[in-house]
Protein backbone atom coordinates (compact mmCIF):
# COMPACT_ATOMS: atom_id res chain seq x y z
CA UNK A 1 0.00 0.00 0.00
CA UNK A 2 2.72 2.37 0.92
CA UNK A 3 4.49 1.59 -2.38
CA UNK A 4 1.56 2.79 -4.47
CA UNK A 5 1.61 6.05 -2.57
CA UNK A 6 5.14 6.76 -3.76
CA UNK A 7 4.12 6.09 -7.32
CA UNK A 8 1.28 8.52 -7.02
CA UNK A 9 3.74 11.22 -6.09
CA UNK A 10 5.71 10.62 -9.30
CA UNK A 11 2.87 12.12 -11.24
CA UNK A 12 3.78 15.45 -9.79
CA UNK A 13 5.96 17.85 -11.74
CA UNK A 14 9.65 18.10 -11.15
CA UNK A 15 10.31 20.73 -8.58
CA UNK A 16 11.53 23.78 -10.47
CA UNK A 17 12.14 25.90 -7.43
CA UNK A 18 15.89 25.62 -7.72
CA UNK A 19 15.86 26.62 -11.37
CA UNK A 20 15.94 30.27 -10.50
CA UNK A 21 18.94 29.68 -8.28
CA UNK A 22 20.78 27.94 -11.07
CA UNK A 23 19.86 30.71 -13.46
CA UNK A 24 21.19 33.34 -11.10
CA UNK A 25 24.32 31.35 -10.54
CA UNK A 26 24.96 31.34 -14.26
CA UNK A 27 24.11 34.99 -14.53
CA UNK A 28 26.59 35.90 -11.83
CA UNK A 29 29.21 33.65 -13.37
CA UNK A 30 28.92 35.44 -16.70
CA UNK A 31 28.85 38.81 -15.05
CA UNK A 32 32.09 38.13 -13.27
CA UNK A 33 33.97 36.45 -16.09
CA UNK A 34 32.99 38.58 -19.05
CA UNK A 35 35.68 41.04 -19.87
CA UNK A 36 35.00 42.91 -23.01
CA UNK A 37 37.95 44.42 -24.76
CA UNK A 38 40.92 43.48 -22.67
CA UNK A 39 42.65 46.68 -21.77
CA UNK A 40 46.38 46.45 -21.77
CA UNK A 41 49.14 48.84 -22.51
CA UNK A 42 52.39 50.41 -21.47
CA UNK A 43 52.06 51.93 -18.03
CA UNK A 44 54.01 55.11 -17.52
CA UNK A 45 54.45 57.39 -14.55
CA UNK A 46 54.65 60.99 -15.66
CA UNK A 47 56.85 63.41 -13.78
CA UNK A 48 55.01 66.06 -11.76
CA UNK A 49 54.44 69.35 -13.52
CA UNK A 50 57.03 72.00 -12.93
CA UNK A 51 57.98 75.06 -14.87
CA UNK A 52 61.62 74.85 -13.93
CA UNK A 53 63.99 73.48 -16.47
CA UNK A 54 65.77 70.40 -15.18
CA UNK A 55 69.45 70.95 -14.61
CA UNK A 56 71.29 68.55 -16.83
CA UNK A 57 74.71 70.11 -16.50
CA UNK A 58 75.49 67.93 -13.47
CA UNK A 59 75.13 64.79 -15.52
CA UNK A 60 78.11 63.22 -17.13
CA UNK A 61 77.74 62.79 -20.83
CA UNK A 62 78.75 59.15 -20.62
CA UNK A 63 75.73 58.37 -18.46
CA UNK A 64 73.16 59.95 -20.74
CA UNK A 65 71.59 57.86 -23.45
CA UNK A 66 69.84 60.33 -25.65
CA UNK A 67 67.24 59.08 -28.09
CA UNK A 68 65.89 61.59 -30.56
CA UNK A 69 63.02 60.82 -32.88
CA UNK A 70 62.34 63.26 -35.66
CA UNK A 71 59.24 64.00 -37.67
CA UNK A 72 60.33 61.50 -40.32
CA UNK A 73 60.27 58.82 -37.63
CA UNK A 74 64.04 58.38 -37.76
CA UNK A 75 66.08 57.67 -34.68
CA UNK A 76 69.22 59.41 -33.56
CA UNK A 77 70.79 57.63 -30.63
CA UNK A 78 73.75 59.38 -29.04
CA UNK A 79 74.42 61.21 -32.26
CA UNK A 80 74.17 58.17 -34.46
CA UNK A 81 71.39 57.05 -36.73
CA UNK A 82 69.92 53.78 -35.56
CA UNK A 83 67.13 51.44 -36.54
CA UNK A 84 64.44 50.67 -33.98
CA UNK A 85 65.33 47.00 -34.14
CA UNK A 86 68.81 47.67 -32.76
CA UNK A 87 67.66 49.97 -30.01
CA UNK A 88 66.90 47.39 -27.34
CA UNK A 89 70.23 45.59 -27.61
CA UNK A 90 72.16 48.82 -27.75
CA UNK A 91 70.35 50.26 -24.75
CA UNK A 92 71.00 47.15 -22.72
CA UNK A 93 74.67 47.27 -23.57
CA UNK A 94 74.81 50.92 -22.63
CA UNK A 95 73.15 50.39 -19.26
CA UNK A 96 75.10 47.33 -18.15
CA UNK A 97 78.34 48.22 -19.91
CA UNK A 98 79.82 44.71 -19.64
CA UNK A 99 83.06 45.64 -21.39
CA UNK A 100 83.58 48.74 -19.26
CA UNK A 101 83.66 51.11 -22.19
CA UNK A 102 84.55 54.63 -21.16
CA UNK A 103 81.70 56.15 -23.15
CA UNK A 104 78.94 53.95 -21.69
CA UNK A 105 77.22 54.24 -18.33
CA UNK A 106 79.46 54.02 -15.26
CA UNK A 107 76.94 51.88 -13.40
CA UNK A 108 73.39 50.87 -14.29
CA UNK A 109 72.38 53.08 -11.37
CA UNK A 110 73.77 56.16 -13.07
CA UNK A 111 72.32 55.51 -16.51
CA UNK A 112 69.72 57.94 -17.71
CA UNK A 113 67.70 57.67 -20.85
CA UNK A 114 66.64 60.89 -22.43
CA UNK A 115 63.86 60.61 -24.94
CA UNK A 116 62.99 63.51 -27.12
CA UNK A 117 60.58 63.51 -30.02
CA UNK A 118 59.09 65.97 -32.41
CA UNK A 119 55.51 67.13 -32.48
CA UNK A 120 55.34 65.62 -35.93
CA UNK A 121 56.56 62.19 -34.83
CA UNK A 122 54.17 59.38 -35.46
CA UNK A 123 52.54 58.11 -32.29
CA UNK A 124 53.11 54.51 -33.33
CA UNK A 125 56.84 55.19 -33.71
CA UNK A 126 56.98 56.84 -30.32
CA UNK A 127 55.27 53.86 -28.73
CA UNK A 128 57.62 51.45 -30.48
CA UNK A 129 60.64 53.36 -29.20
CA UNK A 130 59.24 53.59 -25.70
CA UNK A 131 58.37 49.92 -25.84
CA UNK A 132 61.92 49.00 -26.81
CA UNK A 133 63.44 51.07 -24.02
CA UNK A 134 61.07 49.58 -21.49
CA UNK A 135 61.80 46.17 -22.96
CA UNK A 136 65.52 46.71 -22.43
CA UNK A 137 64.95 47.38 -18.75
CA UNK A 138 62.51 44.51 -18.44
CA UNK A 139 65.10 42.15 -19.87
CA UNK A 140 67.76 43.46 -17.51
CA UNK A 141 65.45 43.04 -14.54
CA UNK A 142 64.64 39.57 -15.76
CA UNK A 143 68.33 38.65 -15.96
CA UNK A 144 69.05 40.02 -12.54
CA UNK A 145 66.03 38.39 -10.98
CA UNK A 146 66.91 34.97 -12.35
CA UNK A 147 70.49 35.39 -11.21
CA UNK A 148 69.61 36.47 -7.70
CA UNK A 149 66.39 34.66 -6.98
CA UNK A 150 66.07 32.07 -9.71
CA UNK A 151 62.76 33.35 -11.00
CA UNK A 152 61.89 35.64 -13.86
CA UNK A 153 60.97 39.19 -13.04
CA UNK A 154 57.31 39.94 -12.68
CA UNK A 155 55.12 42.33 -10.78
CA UNK A 156 54.15 39.49 -8.43
CA UNK A 157 57.60 39.17 -6.88
CA UNK A 158 57.94 40.09 -3.20
CA UNK A 159 58.23 43.81 -2.71
CA UNK A 160 61.68 43.52 -1.14
CA UNK A 161 63.01 41.64 -4.15
CA UNK A 162 61.57 44.11 -6.59
CA UNK A 163 63.01 46.94 -4.57
CA UNK A 164 66.48 45.49 -4.50
CA UNK A 165 66.37 44.87 -8.24
CA UNK A 166 65.17 48.34 -9.01
CA UNK A 167 67.73 49.84 -6.70
CA UNK A 168 70.44 48.17 -8.70
CA UNK A 169 68.95 49.02 -12.09
CA UNK A 170 66.52 51.89 -11.75
CA UNK A 171 64.64 52.89 -14.84
CA UNK A 172 65.25 56.57 -15.30
CA UNK A 173 63.63 57.78 -18.44
CA UNK A 174 63.33 61.48 -18.89
CA UNK A 175 61.27 62.96 -21.63
CA UNK A 176 62.27 66.34 -22.90
CA UNK A 177 59.84 68.88 -24.27
CA UNK A 178 59.39 67.94 -27.91
CA UNK A 179 60.64 70.02 -30.78
CA UNK A 180 58.18 71.45 -33.26
CA UNK A 181 59.90 71.15 -36.61
CA UNK A 182 57.72 68.57 -38.27
CA UNK A 183 54.26 68.96 -39.66
CA UNK A 184 51.41 67.78 -37.49
CA UNK A 185 48.48 66.08 -39.07
CA UNK B 1 3.86 -6.30 -15.11
CA UNK B 2 0.56 -4.59 -15.04
CA UNK B 3 2.03 -1.86 -12.97
CA UNK B 4 4.49 -0.88 -15.70
CA UNK B 5 1.85 -0.69 -18.38
CA UNK B 6 -0.21 1.53 -16.20
CA UNK B 7 2.64 3.97 -15.81
CA UNK B 8 3.28 4.27 -19.54
CA UNK B 9 -0.38 4.72 -20.23
CA UNK B 10 -0.43 7.99 -18.36
CA UNK B 11 1.73 9.63 -21.07
CA UNK B 12 4.58 11.99 -20.56
CA UNK B 13 3.90 15.11 -18.60
CA UNK B 14 4.39 18.33 -20.59
CA UNK B 15 7.75 20.01 -20.40
CA UNK B 16 7.88 22.24 -17.42
CA UNK B 17 8.16 25.82 -18.49
CA UNK B 18 8.35 27.32 -15.06
CA UNK B 19 12.06 28.02 -15.50
CA UNK B 20 11.67 29.73 -18.83
CA UNK B 21 11.20 33.19 -17.35
CA UNK B 22 14.34 32.69 -15.33
CA UNK B 23 16.37 31.84 -18.38
CA UNK B 24 14.92 34.72 -20.31
CA UNK B 25 15.68 37.10 -17.48
CA UNK B 26 19.17 35.74 -17.25
CA UNK B 27 19.78 36.43 -20.91
CA UNK B 28 18.18 39.82 -20.55
CA UNK B 29 20.38 40.78 -17.62
CA UNK B 30 23.43 39.46 -19.41
CA UNK B 31 22.84 41.55 -22.49
CA UNK B 32 21.87 44.56 -20.44
CA UNK B 33 25.12 44.43 -18.57
CA UNK B 34 27.18 43.78 -21.67
CA UNK B 35 25.74 46.71 -23.54
CA UNK B 36 26.07 49.00 -20.57
CA UNK B 37 29.70 48.16 -19.99
CA UNK B 38 30.68 49.06 -23.50
CA UNK B 39 32.51 52.32 -23.82
CA UNK B 40 30.77 55.42 -24.97
CA UNK B 41 30.16 55.62 -28.67
CA UNK B 42 33.47 56.18 -30.37
CA UNK B 43 33.44 59.31 -32.44
CA UNK B 44 37.05 58.96 -33.43
CA UNK B 45 38.78 56.11 -35.19
CA UNK B 46 41.31 54.47 -32.92
CA UNK B 47 43.65 51.72 -33.99
CA UNK B 48 46.12 51.35 -31.17
CA UNK B 49 49.72 50.48 -32.06
CA UNK B 50 51.49 47.27 -31.14
CA UNK B 51 53.77 46.68 -28.19
CA UNK B 52 55.36 43.87 -26.25
CA UNK B 53 55.95 45.21 -22.76
CA UNK B 54 52.35 45.33 -21.68
CA UNK B 55 50.71 45.55 -18.33
CA UNK B 56 47.07 44.71 -17.93
CA UNK B 57 44.75 47.31 -16.53
CA UNK B 58 43.18 45.92 -13.40
CA UNK B 59 40.15 47.42 -11.75
CA UNK B 60 38.24 49.02 -14.56
CA UNK B 61 36.39 51.26 -12.13
CA UNK B 62 39.62 53.16 -11.51
CA UNK B 63 40.38 53.75 -15.16
CA UNK B 64 39.29 56.70 -17.21
CA UNK B 65 39.92 56.83 -20.90
CA UNK B 66 40.91 59.51 -23.34
CA UNK B 67 40.49 58.74 -27.02
CA UNK B 68 42.48 60.43 -29.74
CA UNK B 69 42.08 59.89 -33.44
CA UNK B 70 40.52 61.17 -36.60
CA UNK B 71 36.77 61.74 -36.44
CA UNK B 72 34.76 58.94 -38.02
CA UNK B 73 33.19 59.66 -41.38
CA UNK B 74 29.84 60.93 -40.21
CA UNK B 75 31.48 63.59 -38.08
CA UNK B 76 34.05 64.65 -40.64
CA UNK B 77 31.71 67.21 -42.19
CA UNK B 78 31.52 69.08 -38.88
CA UNK B 79 34.83 68.35 -37.22
CA UNK B 80 37.13 67.87 -40.19
CA UNK B 81 39.75 65.17 -40.52
CA UNK B 82 42.35 66.51 -38.11
CA UNK B 83 42.96 64.24 -35.09
CA UNK B 84 40.66 65.15 -32.24
CA UNK B 85 40.30 64.13 -28.66
CA UNK B 86 37.22 62.48 -27.24
CA UNK B 87 36.41 62.73 -23.54
CA UNK B 88 33.51 60.64 -22.36
CA UNK B 89 31.14 60.70 -25.29
CA UNK B 90 31.96 64.04 -26.86
CA UNK B 91 34.76 65.83 -28.63
CA UNK B 92 36.85 68.02 -26.38
CA UNK B 93 39.95 70.16 -26.28
CA UNK B 94 42.93 69.33 -24.04
CA UNK B 95 42.04 72.26 -21.72
CA UNK B 96 38.91 70.39 -20.67
CA UNK B 97 40.91 67.50 -19.24
CA UNK B 98 41.26 68.81 -15.64
CA UNK B 99 37.48 69.12 -15.29
CA UNK B 100 36.97 65.68 -16.77
CA UNK B 101 39.47 64.18 -14.35
CA UNK B 102 37.96 65.99 -11.38
CA UNK B 103 34.49 64.75 -12.24
CA UNK B 104 35.85 61.23 -12.33
CA UNK B 105 37.85 61.67 -9.15
CA UNK B 106 34.97 62.74 -6.93
CA UNK B 107 33.16 59.49 -7.64
CA UNK B 108 36.04 57.40 -6.29
CA UNK B 109 36.61 56.87 -2.55
CA UNK B 110 39.47 59.00 -1.34
CA UNK B 111 41.67 56.06 -0.38
CA UNK B 112 41.63 54.73 -3.91
CA UNK B 113 42.22 57.99 -5.72
CA UNK B 114 45.99 57.57 -6.05
CA UNK B 115 45.31 54.38 -8.01
CA UNK B 116 43.35 56.12 -10.75
CA UNK B 117 44.87 55.42 -14.13
CA UNK B 118 44.25 57.35 -17.30
CA UNK B 119 44.25 55.14 -20.34
CA UNK B 120 45.29 56.91 -23.51
CA UNK B 121 43.75 55.18 -26.46
CA UNK B 122 45.48 56.91 -29.30
CA UNK B 123 45.45 56.04 -32.96
CA UNK B 124 48.86 54.94 -34.20
CA UNK B 125 48.83 57.36 -37.12
CA UNK B 126 48.33 60.45 -35.01
CA UNK B 127 51.34 62.71 -34.56
CA UNK B 128 52.78 63.43 -31.14
CA UNK B 129 51.69 67.09 -30.98
CA UNK B 130 48.21 66.45 -29.61
CA UNK B 131 49.46 63.63 -27.41
CA UNK B 132 52.04 65.97 -25.93
CA UNK B 133 49.37 68.59 -25.18
CA UNK B 134 47.32 65.96 -23.42
CA UNK B 135 50.30 64.77 -21.42
CA UNK B 136 51.04 68.32 -20.35
CA UNK B 137 47.46 68.78 -19.19
CA UNK B 138 47.58 65.50 -17.29
CA UNK B 139 50.76 66.55 -15.55
CA UNK B 140 49.25 69.90 -14.65
CA UNK B 141 46.18 68.14 -13.26
CA UNK B 142 48.48 65.86 -11.27
CA UNK B 143 47.16 62.73 -12.94
CA UNK B 144 50.51 61.03 -13.39
CA UNK B 145 49.59 57.38 -13.75
CA UNK B 146 48.89 56.79 -17.39
CA UNK B 147 48.72 53.85 -19.69
CA UNK B 148 49.36 53.98 -23.40
CA UNK B 149 46.87 51.48 -24.70
CA UNK B 150 48.57 49.02 -27.02
CA UNK B 151 47.79 45.68 -28.51
CA UNK B 152 50.02 42.68 -28.06
CA UNK B 153 52.25 42.23 -31.05
CA UNK B 154 51.55 38.86 -32.64
CA UNK B 155 55.25 38.23 -33.22
CA UNK B 156 58.29 39.69 -31.54
CA UNK B 157 60.14 42.48 -33.29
Amino acid sequence: MSKSKVRDMMKNEINAGSMADIAFLLLIFFLVTTTLVEDSGITVKLPPWSTEEPDITKLKTRNVYSVLVNAQNQLLVRGQVMRVEELRKNAKEFIVNPTARPDYAEKPKNALIMLKNDRGTNYATYITVYNELKGAYNELWDDMSSRKYGVAYSEDLPVAWKKSIKEEIPMVLSEAEPTAFGKEN
Amino acid sequence: MAKFIKKRGKGSPGINTASLPDIVFMLLFFFMVVTKLRDAELKVRVVTPFGTELTKLEEKSLVNTIFVGRPVEKFQAIYGTKPRMQLGDKFAEPVEIPLFLERFRVKIPEAQRPKITTSLRVDGKVTMGIVQDIKTELRKANQLKINYSTKKRPDAL
